[in-house]
């Protein structure tokens, strides 16, 4: 028993679970190369295409050993790799179509073939290609290393060891090489290496794994280790080592959630268990959709934060610069309608929010909240009906620093810059927001302590506490 | 079997044979269609990640309604799950593309995994149900072309004419699309929008494909006669018209052959066919086959030999004017030639009677041909060392080389231009010096 889940058994549950990591393992740690040389689908292809080298092996044997159709898909599969390659090398075909060309033929072929074999006896593909994930407890085999020790594990969990370690050592052993012919194939054949022979490696290895795994667990979870949990490590890092490991790892906890979850979902609305295989490729899906909206750097929802909250400190420090300038005409105008007319709507029947939204270009739900944030901060008093925000000290203080800034960037423009006058102000706007008081003193000195600007505004001085000029 | 079976195959003279051709051959015209837009914005494969994507939604639908106490099984409920989640698959796919860093093959490949796995956990909860064998589920994934009737033909042809014609309406835009999708968008049409109807055109064809021939079945009709195609032309609108072709032949010669030999299937007939007007293609295409472009870099290789091997023996003659031939072992370590593509070349030579050779082929001497060609040849080259160090500036040591490589690959009229343009200094007849000869002197 384990959370509470019905029919849960260690001793069928574990072995499966232990399957799906190890198929996991294996696939991710190739599947990682395969989705960098974006020859992901290979996968797929290679387990449409083994169709009629399980139909040969058969043909040619006649019995239906798993050992001879391991040995005809695997010898189909690599053939899948190849003849793809040639397509797309010498035909110029693009890859993607070269392997649809190929799969599908091979496909159709072996159709063809097992139509004819028939005759002798019937040969379902499906029994032979698609083994089930949840058979495997049921085959046990027995190792003895000696007299006492022994061990005694599943068929395919012996088998899927070998791969996953082989593969392991192919990536240790190779690792650089491996590194160098995926992303720059040129400076792995100038140095020496040969690209080739690590592709015709990868690719064997791949159609092993593949047909392994396709008789162990069935084809889609390889399909799916192969390219999800790669492609959701690719969108968490940039180091290739540690694309590896997250690849690895996140094939791991999908298999785990993956297996939890056929045995307990289909429960809820009150069906029994469901396929396994299939609830791991979902389980992988389900991390990559996470990793696509939550992943730190390039989720879409980091990314669209990150986006709104520079747009509301740009929002905010315009509103601080807005209530500055106010401040610096004439009778320092205490509301809106002592201001004259600005924008387009008559500045005495709107109220202070609406009329700062409107000369700001914002939404007024932007700006109350905005202003909110500044009375919190003590930046400026509340407004009142009608009136105007007060600056205090403090949001004084941040708002000349902006105000100086921009001034500031509009003389360099001009002086240093040879802009025009017209097009200055959207530039010094942009830059103003990303210039700090070191930055201004180095402008400062670069234009000759200007007192105004081009457009004849008075250059705020730098407080006292912030003046790094004179040090 | 015997002649007037075939006779009445052939002549299409049963009912059922004819329906089954027509729908077939329809099917392969639109898919060859609309093949080409998908190979050429390299998404060959858009239909495989499709077919497979549709697996969730056939299932969800014959859950939910037999749940809601309707017929699970019937066509209708099924095509519209399947092409509900087609939809979501081809949305998700632009999505992982617009919004991730990941390339086109990992969104084929994650989408077809994860909802075709989706569709196997769904398809394990089909069969708890009372009525829920899968098997009629299976059948729409693998298709049964031998068995489809009047119905679904006219519903495969009504399809594939709204797609075709769909396409063709839309020809100009597409065809921007697929060749340069940012000039697309600056001459204000809608990417996204345009870039969304060939994906729905995509997810008709996929579908009514799916149920008619089977899943690996219509990816093949959608990728194999476009790549074909495309080994013969470098334009959109004859690739169009062989693509459609392609698809059309193929699928009425492997329905046929199907009809003819019953017992093969007839999905992989039409496949097998169609992959064989591929290898053709792929070997005797008159634009990109094989067998073409060898013959052309052949042909090329062949000719840059005897250009060396006559500016080689006319040097020679030039250095010593008094010499009668020049001899197979002064010539082997001229250049850097291996014996048997000297020997090639001078057989080429001799039997272009530019070069002649004494009896026992060692000694050759130049015809009056050869040395018309020959002189011809090393005028031009040297005048090409002259424009490159005067005007491109080249250093003396690396002219050599680059003339070499330019005055192969440039065309006549070029050439011609450049001539007289040099002509004007050196004067009509004269031949200029041998530039590196001029340098060992100085």
């Amino acid at each position: 028993m384990m959370l509470g889940i019905v029919d849960w058994s260690w001793r069928l549950d574990g072995w499966i679970i232990v399957v799906g990591v190890l198929c996991a393992m294996s696939s991710a740690l190739l599947g990682t190369f395969l989705v960098l040389r974006r020859m992901s689908l290979l996968g797929d292809a290679i387990s449409h295409a083994v169709l009629p080298g399980l139909a040969a092996a058969f043909l040619i044997s006649s019995s239906r050993s798993s050992w001879w159709m391991f040995v005809g898909a695997v010898v189909v599969g690599v053939l899948t790799a190849l003849l793809s390659d040639f397509i797309h090398r010498r035909g110029r075909v693009d890859e993607g179509a070269s392997m649809g060309v190929v799969f599908t033929t091979l496909f159709a072929a072996g159709l063809v073939m097992i139509v004819m074999a028939a005759d002798q006896v019937d040969l379902d593909p499906g029994c032979v290609l698609y083994g089930a994930i949840e058979q495997t407890p049921l085959d046990m085999w027995t190792v003895s290393v000696s007299d006492q020790v022994s061990w005694r594990m599943p068929r395919v969990v012996w088998i899927l060891s070998a791969v996953a370690a082989m593969n392991a050592a192919f990536v240790i052993v190779f690792f650089k090489e491996l590194k160098i012919s995926t992303f720059d194939p040129d400076l792995a054949g100038s140095s020496g290496l040969s690209p080739a022979a690590i592709h015709y490696m990868l690719m064997t290895l791949v159609a092993i794994t593949a047909v392994a795994s396709f008789e162990c667990v069935g084809n889609i979870l390889v399909v799916a280790m192969l390219v999800v949990p790669p492609a959701t490590a690719y969108l968490l890092t940039e180091r290739l080592g540690i694309l590896i490991l997250l690849a690895c790892a996140i094939g791991t906890i999908s298999a785990i959630a993956g297996h939890l979850a056929a045995v307990e979902l289909p429960t809820w609305f009150g069906y029994r268990s469901t396929t396994t295989a299939g609830m791991m490729a979902v389980a992988t899906g389900a991390s990559f959709a996470s990793a696509f909206m939550f992943a730190p750097r390039n989720g879409v929802a980091p990314r669209l934060a990150r986006r709104w909250w520079l747009s509301w400190s740009i929002l905010a420090d315009d509103v601080l610069s807005l209530l500055y300038r106010i401040e610096e005409r004439p009778g320092k105008p205490r509301n809106v309608s002592s201001i004259g007319r600005r924008g387009s709507q008559t500045a005495g029947e709107a109220d202070a929010i609406d009329w700062i939204a409107e000369t700001l270009l914002t939404s007024r739900w932007a700006t109350t909240w905005t202003l909110r944030f500044h009375a919190w901060r003590g930046n400026v008093t509340r407004p009142l009906d009608g009136q105007l925000p007060q600056l205090t000290d403090s949001g004084r203080t941040d708002a000349r620093s902006l105000v100086r800034s921009h001034r500031l960037w509009e003389q360099y423009l001009v002086t240093r810059g040879d802009a025009s006058e017209k097009s200055i102000h959207d530039i010094a706007h942009r830059l103003e927001h990303f210039t700090d008081s070191k930055l201004a003193a180095e402008l400062d000195s670069q234009t000759d302590s200007p007192e105004t600007d081009p457009h004849g505004s008075p250059i705020p001085k730098p407080d006292p506490g912030e003046d790094f000029s004179s040090k | 079997m015997d002649i007037e079976q075939v006779w009445r195959v052939v002549s299409l003279q049963d009912y059922n044979t004819r329906v089954v051709i027509a729908g077939t051959a329809l099917l392969g015209l639109a898919a060859g269609l609309v093949g080409c837009f998908t190979l050429l914005r390299r998404r060959a494969l858009i239909g495989d990640a499709l077919a497979h994507a549709t697996l969730p939604g056939i299932a969800l639908a014959f859950l939910v309604v037999s749940a809601a106490g309707g017929n699970g099984k019937s066509l209708d409920v099924l095509l519209l799950g399947a092409t509900l989640s087609g939809l979501l698959g081809i949305i998700t796919i632009l999505l992982i593309r617009r919004a991730s860093r990941l390339k086109e093959d990992a969104a084929l490949g994650i989408v077809l995994s994860v909802f075709f796995g989706g569709g196997m956990a769904l398809l394990g909860i089909v069969q708890q149900t009372d009525t829920g064998h899968a098997a009629g589920l299976e059948s729409f994934i693998y298709g049964k072309t031998a068995t489809m009737v009047a119905g679904d033909a006219w519903l495969i042809g009504i399809a594939s004419v709204a797609c075709v014609s769909v396409c063709v309406a839309l020809l100009k835009e597409l065809k921007l699309l697929c060749f340069d999708e940012a000039f697309t968008g600056s001459l204000g049409f809608r990417v996204v929008t345009l870039d969304a109807m060939l994906m729905a055109v995509v997810v008709v064809v996929t579908i009514i494909g799916l149920q008619a021939v089977g899943l690996v079945l219509v990816i093949a009709l959608l990728v194999i006669p476009a790549a074909s195609a495309r080994f013969w032309t470098d334009r959109l609108v004859p690739m169009m018209i062989l693509s459609s072709a392609f698809g059309m032949v193929g699928c009425l010669i492997g329905a046929m052959a199907s009809a003819l030999l019953p017992r093969l299937p007839s999905g992989a007939m039409i496949v097998l066919t169609t992959s064989l007007g591929f290898g053709v293609s792929f070997f005797v295409g008159k634009r990109r086959g094989v067998l073409i472009r060898w013959f052309r870099r052949h042909r090329l290789n062949r000719s840059i030999d005897r250009q060396h091997l006559l500016r080689e023996i006319y040097e020679m003659f030039e250095s010593r004017t008094d010499r009668i031939s020049v001899t197979w072992g002064e010539l082997l370590p001229a250049r850097t030639w291996s014996p048997w593509r000297l020997r090639q070349s001078l057989q080429h030579a001799i039997s272009d009677g530019l070069v002649i050779s004494n009896i026992g082929g060692h000694e050759f001497a130049l015809t009056q041909n050869g040395r018309d060609e020959s002189r011809r040849l090393t005028r031009r080259h040297r005048l090409w060392e002259l424009y490159l160090i005067h005007f491109a500036e080249i250093a003396p040591q690396r002219v050599d080389r680059d003339a070499d490589a330019i005055e192969h690959v440039l065309d006549p009229e070029t050439v011609a231009e450049l001539e007289t343009l040099l002509d004007a200094e050196l004067g009509r007849d004269r031949m200029p010096g041998d530039p590196h000869g001029m340098e060992s002197m100085a």
